[in-house]
């Protein structure tokens, strides 16, 4: 599975992270040196294994139906970088 | 003061001979002289740290303080702390002002302790040497040209060059216990669950534990009565009953059994740091334990598993940086995906976008069983592993990393390299057992430069009692967690 | 040639909670711009989730209503994307593992002049439990949208069917179906304006007869059934045309634009998705178990299906009665409450859908809105059925009911309304219109049985409309045939 250079960009538009081509470049050639690492996977037979998502097998534990939060519009959007009557601002979205 | 267990430094206070405001002070002092070349702290708020002294000074007064009242630690800064600059070494959060305490900060200020600052870290915790913040580099205390280690690289060389009393750490591949054999001194990560992770900001939410960094066992001890606990907030926090992790420190080791995994003493350890793990193995043997040789087949995987698993959490994680909300906004933008690229290249360093670029690769149409899942069954063999492991014996001791710290600069364009950091550590990350590390040593001189070799201590899940117990033993019986760098006297 | 249309639906329906399903916001809609998006709600760096307990019961609650397989572990992954109202660039909701598996509704389709009316089985695919983005407005500031995540967090329920559906008409009398059926368990407050509920419509076409399904287009976000018929049938139209003229149909996400009545694509979705669902590292598997469901089985109502049966068994109503009755819960409540009052069941029926909803219906008011209660209709009910007022003077008592009267009694004594049944008076009246009707008298006699309901009809009027009719009758043909 050797990676392309439009494989960055695709995935790097994904992530929404800009890349110019030399960025490209240069992130592919470390990438495919981790991915090398990566394939060492695939010499193992996982046939029948279950994946493990969580270290302990515990579920998932449920919060009683409570409003416990207070409005803290002030505070929180004093880290915000832009807002207009309480409502945080981005450029327009097109639907 | 600056060399006491928390144990003295709690009797001071506790005997009025020194205020908190004092030994605060005291540390301030000492941050003011060294920060400026170590660079261990991202953010120092003098005024909100004396106030806290202030406080814990009138609980000290009212005979209302326990044993970690008045204390001052430097706190990682990947802890939310409400009204500090939270920054998690990045661009992205440079100016951020946490609106909330962790949980880990409200437990340190529940008990009166004092925030002496927030330490420096790789950016997001991504990094084995503390090179990928956007504050710098830290520089090892033991030797300037060196690295601390990471991510907590910034908490290793205040612990190791005495800007605090003890400090906190996360340790999500081994961020924890590297830095902790790198700068020589003890460090712990518990068992995945036991401290709650809500306002630790996430890298990888499946591995990420916070735990205690600082001179001894004891005083780790000490600081996991305080972080251990169940949490509500956290879905992952583990409902274990409250322990008293001093309570075993004492007992003798007799008959204690020591795994050591053949696979940790194979090629690729370096000599200097063979030769320190052997004489601490002859040191316990000395005391009474005994020695089992064990395998971990499938530990060599840890490394690939961890870099699928680790980036594909981190990529989705770190999603929420997007200038809407806080955090970094780029200047100029033309649309509304201008300003997402934009941001979030200009705001995250090279390392993060590599992992948030290898995640959303693994994760993306085509490739998810190919890596994601076939990690994840990996990851449960690699648990599988230490399961049968624990059938022979009570504890695993081997090398913490293994070399010794390196140049700055020297793995930063190599990450393969850098990721092999962490060959020993991983694997405990991905079963979610307990880690530690403990000063066992150092290489011979480099350059007039003695460096510290770390040894491993693996234990069972909620060990840690009894893991705090194997190297307090150790502690009583040598001094290397005592041993200061040079020049920082 | 002949084309089929083939729809299947994805409703998402917000939970009746009061806080968010993953954290302890509330969901109270309307309230000022982001004072109800907590830390969690707004994604701050170090928050995490935990699951609220009553998102997951209501989960359970349509599992059981419509038949369905309920997971004993199902899993939460994250879904993600960017998008300026969904703060965490995921969206937690559940994809491999939902917690409500296959299930199926039975929807009644309304007749038109084409076909009669008739049942049919729509098969629930699966139902899992998610949470809602927040919104963006425009228009506030120049060229910038404004983000509200108050919604941000609130749990839905998306309930997804099987293609199952061949016209607008049955698409819609699915969503109504549904829309019922999540307020009837109590699960959702059905506020459409409020967009509590709403609907994504996967239309495709195909040629009749061909098993293959076409190229589909999914129609987001439709909050009125009124718009969803119109969306339907532009679309099916657009579809046709589309391949009649050689065209190709590429899938798409459209929206409807109830101003022209067309269906668009959207822009913002163009580039093909790759959501990179994985298991969400903060949750942990969702355990149900059969005492779980077995609790909550024993808290729910009785459901519309059952209430069918029983009202058909028990009231001896018609099959078509019986389901109107039981088309909302609110409408099935109202009518057991006249019967309890001591209505008769087959005149409370009768009443209750040709006079409270008929007129309930005209002025556009829902059965909560009635200004005649349940025992007031009761007791009318009972005026008719002891024959102290004929069913025709009953609607004179209705009227005034209406308007606002209740004393059933003061009505018709007010009105004179009261049937006579005296015997004796009736048969005066009769040998009276007898006399005045001898022609009519020699036609009956002469077998025209019309003759016969002239002279009832001369005898009501002679009694101002006060006889018994059913007296009447019994009478008039004794005296005549005698």
């Amino acid at each position: 599975m050797a990676l392309t250079i439009p494989d960055i960009k695709r995935i790097a538009h994904l992530a929404r992270i800009e890349i110019n081509d030399s960025e490209a470049d240069k992130t592919l050639n470390k990438l495919t040196g981790i991915l090398a690492l990566i394939e060492e996977m695939q010499a193992v037979d996982t046939t029948g294994i279950s994946p493990m998502s969580h270290s302990q097998d515990v579920v998932q534990r449920l919060r009683e139906d409570v409003v416990t939060a207070s409005n803290q519009r002030d505070a929180f959007q004093r880290n915000a970088p832009a807002v207009d009557r309480g409502l945080y601002l981005v450029p327009k979205v097109i639907e | 003061m600056i060399n006491q267990s928390l144990k003295n430094l709690s009797q001071l206070l506790a005997s009025k001979a020194v205020s908190s405001v004092e030994m605060t002070q005291t540390f301030l002092e000492r941050i003011r002289q060294y920060n400026p070349t170590i660079n261990a702290y991202i953010t120092i708020d003098e005024e909100k740290s004396l106030a806290q002294a202030k406080a814990a000074d009138s609980l000290i007064a009212a005979g209302t303080a326990t044993t970690l009242t008045g204390i001052p630690f430097a706190q990682k800064d990947i802890f939310c702390a409400k009204d500090w600059r939270t920054t998690c070494g990045s661009k992205m959060l440079a100016n951020f002002i946490a609106p909330y305490d962790a949980h880990v900060i409200a437990q340190f200020n529940h008990v009166g302790a004092v925030n002496l600052g927030k330490t420096n870290m790789d950016e997001f915790a991504m990094g084995s040497s503390n090179e990928t913040s956007y504050f710098g580099g830290v520089k090892n205390p033991w030797d300037l040209t060196r690295v601390p280690g990471g991510s907590s690289g910034g908490s290793a060389a205040a612990v190791a060059a005495r800007l605090c009393a003890a400090a906190t750490g996360t340790d999500t591949g081994g961020s924890i216990r590297q830095p902790a054999s790198l700068c020589g001194f003890t460090g712990l990560k518990p068992t995945y669950g036991l401290v709650s992770r809500y306002g630790m900001i996430a890298f990888a939410s499946s591995l990420d534990q916070a735990g205690p960094m600082a001179k001894s066992a004891e005083d780790c001890a000490l600081m996991m009565n305080v972080m251990a606990g169940f949490d509500a907030r956290d879905s992952t926090s583990l409902n274990h009953p409250k322990e008293d992790y001093t309570a075993k420190l004492e007992q003798p080791l007799a008959g204690l059994k020591v795994g050591l995994p053949k696979e940790y003493f194979a090629e690729g350890l370096d000599s200097d740091v063979a030769k320190v793990v052997d004489e601490a193995i002859a040191t316990y043997q000395k005391l009474g334990a005994e020695f089992v040789d064990i395998s971990l087949p499938n530990a060599s995987l840890s490394i690939p598993v961890y870099y699928v698993l680790a980036p594909a959490e981190a990529s989705s994680n770190l999603s929420r940086y997007d200038g809407v909300r806080y955090g970094h906004r780029t200047a100029q933008y033309d649309d509304l995906m201008d300003m997402y690229m934009k941001s979030r290249a200009e705001g995250f360093g090279e390392e993060v976008k590599r992992r948030i670029l290898i995640g959303t690769y693994v994760l993306s149409a085509g490739y998810y069983d190919a890596y994601y899942l076939k990690a994840q069954q990996i990851r449960h063999l690699i648990a599988d592993d230490f399961k049968a492991a624990f059938k022979q014996c009570d504890i695993i001791m081997g090398p913490t990393v293994p070399s010794t710290a390196f140049k700055t600069g020297e793995k930063t364009d190599d990450p393969v390299a850098m990721y092999l950091q962490d060959i020993y550590t991983i694997a405990t990350n991905l079963a979610g057992l307990p880690g530690m590390s403990i000063p066992a040593g150092f290489s011979a001189s480099i350059d007039g430069h003695d460096l510290p070799v770390g040894l491993q201590l693996i234990g069972n899940y909620f060990d840690e009692a009894r893991m705090l117990n194997v190297a307090h033993a150790y502690q009583q019986v040598t001094d290397w967690h005592t041993a200061m760098p040079k020049g920082i006297e | 040639m002949e084309w089929e249309v083939v729809i299947g639906l994805e409703t998402h329906t917000q939970l009746r909670t009061k806080s968010k399903i993953f954290s302890g916001a509330s969901t109270a809609y309307g309230a000022e711009p982001n004072t109800q998006a907590c830390e969690v709600s707004i994604a701050l760096p170090g928050v995490l989730p935990v699951l609220n307990k009553e998102a997951v019961q209501c989960a359970i609650k349509f599992g059981l209503a419509v038949d369905a397989e309920i997971a004993p572990r199902s899993v939460f992954s994250r879904k993600n994307y960017f998008y300026p109202d969904l703060p965490k660039g995921y969206q937690i909701s559940q994809f491999e593992l939902p917690v409500v598996g296959k299930g199926k509704m039975t929807i009644q389709v309304p007749a038109t002049s084409k076909h009669e009316a008739y049942e049919k089985v729509i098969h629930i695919t699966r139902a899992h439990l998610e949470e809602d983005a927040g919104k963006s407005l425009h228009g506030a500031v120049d060229d910038m949208s404004g983000i509200d995540l108050n919604r941000a967090g609130t749990p839905l329920l998306e309930i997804v069917t099987e293609p199952d559906m061949r016209s607008a008409a049955e698409a819609v009398a699915y969503a109504k179906k549904l829309h019922e059926l999540v307020q009837w368990i109590g699960i959702c407050d059905g506020n459409m304006q409020e967009g509590s509920f709403r609907c994504d419509v996967n239309v495709s076409v195909r040629p009749k007869g061909t098993t293959e399904l076409g190229t589909r287009r999914e129609i987001k976000n439709l909050n009125s059934f009124k718009f969803m018929q119109q969306a339907i049938v532009y679309e099916t139209q657009w579809q046709i045309e589309t391949l009649e003229d050689g065209g190709k149909i590429e899938q798409a996400t459209v929206l409807f634009n109830p101003d022209t009545g067309e269906t668009r694509a959207m822009r913002s979705k163009e580039e093909a998705n790759d959501y990179r669902y994985f298991p969400d590292p903060d949750l942990l598997p969702l355990a149900i178990t059969e005492a779980d469901q077995a609790a909550i089985k024993s808290q729910m109502p009785e459901l519309p299906e059952a209430m069918k049966a029983r009202f058909e068994s028990e009231y001896a109503l018609s099959s078509y009665d019986a389901s109107t009755l039981t088309s909302s819960k609110a409408i099935a409540d109202y009518f057991e409450s006249v019967i309890q009052a001591g209505g008769d069941a087959k005149l409370a029926a009768n009443w209750v859908m040709g006079g409270v909803t008929a007129k309930l219906n005209t002025e556009d008011k829902t059965i909560v809105d009635s200004p005649i209660n349940a025992a007031t209709l009761a007791q009318l009910v009972i005026r008719i059925a002891d024959g102290t007022i004929s069913n025709n003077a009953g609607k004179q008592v209705f009227e005034a009911m209406w308007s606002g009267e209740s004393d059933v009694d003061a009505i018709i004594e007010a009105k004179g309304l009261k049937q006579v049944s005296d015997t004796g008076a009736i048969e005066a009246m009769i040998d009276e219109v007898l006399t005045a009707n001898a022609t009519m008298v020699d036609e009956y006699k002469a077998g025209k049985e019309k003759a016969f309901n002239a002279l009832v009809g001369q005898t009501m009027k002679a009694s101002k409309g006060k006889a018994n009719p059913a007296q009447v009758n019994a009478l008039l043909k004794k005296k005549l045939d005698a």
